[in-house]
C-alpha cells in the first residue's frame, strides 16, 4: 500500500466543485429544457500520489459520472479539476492530448468494454496509435507483450480475441490497456464487480501490485464497501451527487459520523454467521430520491432518522465536525457500526420511514 | 397457514410429516448438449429442504446452482438442457415423472421462484397488478376484480407504499428494489410451500438488499415455507441461511450447517473462498487468492474437479473422484483429505 504521507505537494489531482447536470428536455423539434438530472452536484476531493481513493455509493449517486467527467467523456456543467496546475477541463489540442495520457480508465464490464473483432495486440496497442510518441511503431508488439506479462497474462496469447479469455483475464486485458501509456492516475470504475468471488481477489491483488510497481494513484469507484476497504487509503461516500463524508479508511469504517455512512455500513452483510442478530441494524426504508428532483437542504434527510427542520433549510457543508474528518451532517455523531455488537435480544433496529422527517 | 387457498387440486398429497423434508433432490444430473460438446452442468447433486428451513446454495457462475433450481421448477430449456438422471421429490412425490399438466399446477401454487433480474422477468406491457392477479385468475379461477383486490393486498404485504395507487403501474415505473418486491409478491401469492430465490438481491444496492432480505425472512417466518437461496454472496448466506451447500463444477463439494461451515470449512474450495473475500470489519487482512480459473463444463478435469486449483492436491485427487464423505451426521465434504482441511493444517 502507498505511503500515507499527505503533503499538499503530493496532490496529483485536485477536483473542485465539480457539477454535472444533465438537461431533461421535452419536444422533438424545439427542445425545451424542463429540468435537470443533478448527477454530480459540487464534488471536491484531492487525489494524492500513490494513494487509492475509494468512491462509494449506491447506484445513481453520481460516482460513475465523476469518472466520465475526469476522463473527458462528459463535459462538466461547472467546476475544475487540476492536474499539475492545469485545469483539465479547459485544456485544448496538444496540451489536452498530453494530459489525457496521464489519466486512464479501467471499466466495469470486461465483456462489453473490449472490441470482439480486435486481437489483444490491437486492443492493448491501440493507445500507442493515438499517442505514437510513446512507442515507435516497430516497438509496439514487444511493448504489448511486456504489458501482458505485467498483468499476468501469457504473452503468447497476443493474437487471441477477447472471447477466448475468461472474465478475469479480460479484466486484465483492460488493465493492460490502461497501463499502456504509463499513466499517473488510473480511474477504476467497478473493476471487480462483474467478476466471480474467487477471481476478484486475483484482480485486486494485481491492482495493488501495479500500484507499488508504477506508483499509480487510483480513484477506485465501487459499490462494494468491503472491496473498497481492502484497497483504499482514503474513502469518500457519495449520496445523490454529493460527497457526504470523506476520510481515511479507519475514519470512515471505524468512526463514521454521517448517518448515511452508518446505514450503509450496517447494511453490508458480514460473512460470519456468529454475528447474526448481534450487529446494530439500521434499515433505511424507501429508495434514493430521483436526482432530477432532489430534496432541499441535506439530500439524505428524507431517509434520515435525525432529520430536523434545519436539514431541509440548510445544506450541510462538508467540513470537520467530529472525529477529525469532514462530514456533511448537521448532527454528525460518531458511532461504530462495524465492530459494535449488541446483546442478543437487544437488537433494536432503527427503522426509518420515508416520510417520518421529524422522527428521531 | 400452509397451502390454504390453492384450489387447483394438486396431483398428490402435499402434507409432510414433522421432520420430513419438503423437497428432496437425489443424485440429479443435468447436461447441455451444445455444439461444442456435452456440458455437464449438474453432476449428481443431492440436497433436501425442510419446511421453514433456508438452504443456501453457494457457488460461482457456472457451478450449476441455477440449473439445479431450474430442474426442480421444471423450467429447464429442453433442448439444450436434459435431465439425465436423478429424482426431485416434492412432498414425497418424484415430480420429474409427473405429466406436464400436473407440474404446471404445482408451479406457482406450491413451489415458486424469484429471479435475479426483476426488470427482465416482469412483462413490460402488463401492469404489475395484472401480473400478480394472473396467479389468482389462472390457478384459482378468480374474476379480474377479485384478482385485483388480491394484488393490492399482496403489494401491501411486500410493503409497497400506496399499493392501491400503484397496482396499475407498469414495471418500468418502479425502482429496482420495488420491482424485486413485485416479483416476491407474485411468488408468494398462492402461499407456496417452497420458494426458490435465485440471486434475489444481486442486482440491488446494499441498503435495498438489506430491506429485501428482511422481507423474505419475515414472509418465511409467517408462512413457514422452505426456501432455497441461490447466491454467490457469502455475506448474505451468513446472515440468513440455516444449511449451506457449496457447489463447484456441478457438484456439491460441501454441505453443512452454516455456523460449522464458516467456523471450520471441510473442503479446500470452501476454505479458499472464505479466505478470498475482503471483510468490512478487518483491515490489512491478507486476501488469499484462488489460483487458476473455474473449469469449463465441456471438459471437466479428471478426478476431483477442483484439483488444478487446490492447495491440498495429491496424486489421488487427479485420478479418483472423491465421493461425498460424511464428516459428521449432518455434514459432508467431497474431499479425500477433508480431515486434513478440517484440522487447519497449513494451506
Amino acid at each position: 500500500m502507498a505511503a500515507p504521507s499527505k503533503k499538499s505537494s503530493d496532490v496529483v489531482l485536485e477536483v473542485r466543485d465539480l457539477v454535472k447536470h444533465f438537461p431533461l428536455t421535452q419536444g422533438v423539434v424545439i427542445r425545451r429544457a424542463i429540468g435537470a438530472v443533478q448527477a454530480v452536484d459540487g464534488v471536491s476531493f484531492d487525489l494524492h500520489k500513490g494513494e487509492t481513493l475509494g468512491l462509494v455509493g449506491e447506484s445513481g449517486c453520481g460516482k460513475s459520472t465523476v469518472a466520465k467527467l475526469l476522463m473527458g467523456l462528459e463535459k462538466p456543467t461547472s467546476g475544475h479539476a487540476y492536474y499539475g496546475g492545469d485545469d483539465i477541463f479547459t485544456l485544448q489540442g496538444q496540451a489536452q492530448r498530453r494530459l489525457r495520457r496521464q489519466i486512464q480508465l479501467v471499466m466495469q464490464d470486461p465483456y462489453s468494454s473490449l472490441n470482439p473483432r480486435m486481437t489483444v495486440a490491437d486492443i492493448v496497442g491501440e493507445p500507442f496509435e493515438i499517442h505514437p510518441d510513446v512507442a515507435p511503431k516497430g516497438d509496439r508488439r514487444a511493448k504489448v507483450r511486456d504489458l501482458l506479462d505485467v498483468v499476468g497474462l501469457n504473452p503468447e496469447h497476443i493474437n487471441r480475441y477477447p472471447h477466448q479469455f475468461s472474465g478475469g483475464q479480460r479484466q486484465r486485458i483492460g488493465i493492460a490497456r490502461a497501463l499502456a501509456l504509463r499513466p499517473e492516475i488510473i480511474i477504476c470504475d467497478e473493476p471487480v464487480s462483474a467478476l466471480d468471488v474467487s477471481i476478484q481477489a486475483q484482480v485486486m491483488n494485481l491492482l495493488e501490485k501495479l500500484q507499488d510497481e508504477f506508483s499509480l494513484s487510483y480513484l477506485f469507484i465501487a459499490h462494494d464497501l468491503s472491496v473498497v476497504r481492502h484497497l483504499s487509503d482514503r474513502v469518500a461516500v457519495m449520496y445523490l451527487g454529493r460527497i457526504v463524508e470523506i476520510g481515511t479508511d479507519l475514519e470512515i469504517y471505524d468512526h463514521p459520523t454521517h448517518p448515511y455512512t452508518q446505514a450503509l455500513l450496517s447494511a453490508v452483510p458480514v460473512p460470519d454467521p456468529t454475528m447474526r442478530g448481534q450487529r446494530q441494524v439500521i434499515r433505511l426504508q424507501g429508495d434514493v430520491p430521483s436526482p432530477a428532483n432532489p430534496p432541499s437542504g441535506c439530500r439524505f434527510r428524507t431517509r434520515c432518522w435525525k432529520a430536523k427542520e434545519i436539514c431541509a433549510d440548510q445544506t450541510p457543508a462538508l467540513e470537520v465536525r467530529v472525529a477529525g474528518h469532514p462530514s456533511a451532517c448537521h448532527f454528525a455523531e460518531e458511532r461504530d457500526i462495524v465492530h459494535a455488537t449488541v446483546e442478543a435480544g437487544e437488537v433494536a433496529p432503527i427503522v426509518v420511514g420515508p416520510n417520518e422527517d421529524e422522527a428521531d | 397457514m400452509p397451502n390454504s387457498g390453492s384450489e387447483s387440486a394438486p396431483a398428490f398429497d402435499l402434507n409432510v410429516g414433522a421432520g420430513e423434508p419438503l423437497l428432496e433432490v437425489v443424485d440429479l444430473h443435468v447436461e447441455f448438449r451444445t455444439r461444442e460438446g456435452i456440458a455437464r452442468a449438474v453432476n449428481g447433486v443431492s440436497y433436501s429442504v425442510k419446511p421453514g428451513e433456508t438452504l443456501a446454495v453457494l457457488g460461482e457462475s457456472g457451478s450449476g446452482k441455477s440449473v439445479t433450481a431450474q430442474a426442480i421448477m421444471g423450467i429447464l430449456d429442453t433442448p439444450p438442457g436434459y435431465i439425465t438422471k436423478g429424482e426431485v421429490r416434492f412432498c414425497g412425490q418424484d415430480v420429474l415423472t409427473l405429466p406436464e399438466e400436473d407440474r404446471r399446477k404445482l408451479r406457482g401454487a406450491s413451489m415458486a421462484m424469484i429471479f435475479q433480474d426483476a426488470l427482465s422477468s416482469l412483462n413490460p406491457v402488463f401492469s404489475v397488478g395484472w401480473q400478480i392477479g394472473e396467479m389468482f385468475r389462472v390457478h384459482e379461477g378468480m374474476s379480474r376484480k377479485e384478482a385485483k383486490l388480491k394484488a393490492i393486498e399482496l403489494l401491501d404485504r411486500v410493503r409497497i407504499p400506496s399499493a392501491k395507487d400503484r397496482v396499475g403501474d407498469y414495471p418500468h415505473q418502479f425502482s429496482g428494489g420495488m420491482r424485486q418486491r413485485v416479483m416476491i409478491a407474485m411468488a408468494i401469492a398462492l402461499n407456496p410451500r417452497l420458494l426458490i430465490a435465485d440471486e434475489p438481491t444481486t442486482a440491488l444496492d446494499v441498503t435495498v438488499q438489506a430491506q429485501v432480505m428482511d422481507l423474505l425472512a419475515e414472509l418465511q417466518r409467517e408462512s413457514g415455507m422452505g426456501m432455497i437461496l441461490i447466491t454467490h454472496d457469502l455475506g448474505v448466506v451468513a446472515d440468513v441461511a440455516d444449511i449451506c451447500a457449496v457447489m463447484y463444477a456441478g457438484r456439491i463439494v460441501e454441505h453443512a450447517d452454516v455456523h460449522e461451515l464458516y467456523a471450520n470449512p471441510a473442503h479446500p474450495y470452501t476454505k479458499a473462498l472464505l479466505g478470498s473475500i475482503p471483510r468490512l470489519d478487518l483491515k490489512g487482512q491478507e486476501v488469499a487468492v484462488i489460483k487458476g480459473l473455474p473449469p469449463t463444463l465441456t471438459n471437466l478435469p479428471t478426478g476431483c474437479a477442483f484439483h488444478p486449483r487446490c492447495s491440498y492436491v495429491k496424486d489421488r485427487c487427479r485420478s479418483e473422484e472423491p465421493p461425498l464423505y460424511s464428516v459428521n451426521e449432518h455434514r459432508d465434504s467431497a474431499c479425500h483429505y477433508w480431515e486434513e482441511v478440517l484440522d487447519g493444517s497449513p494451506e
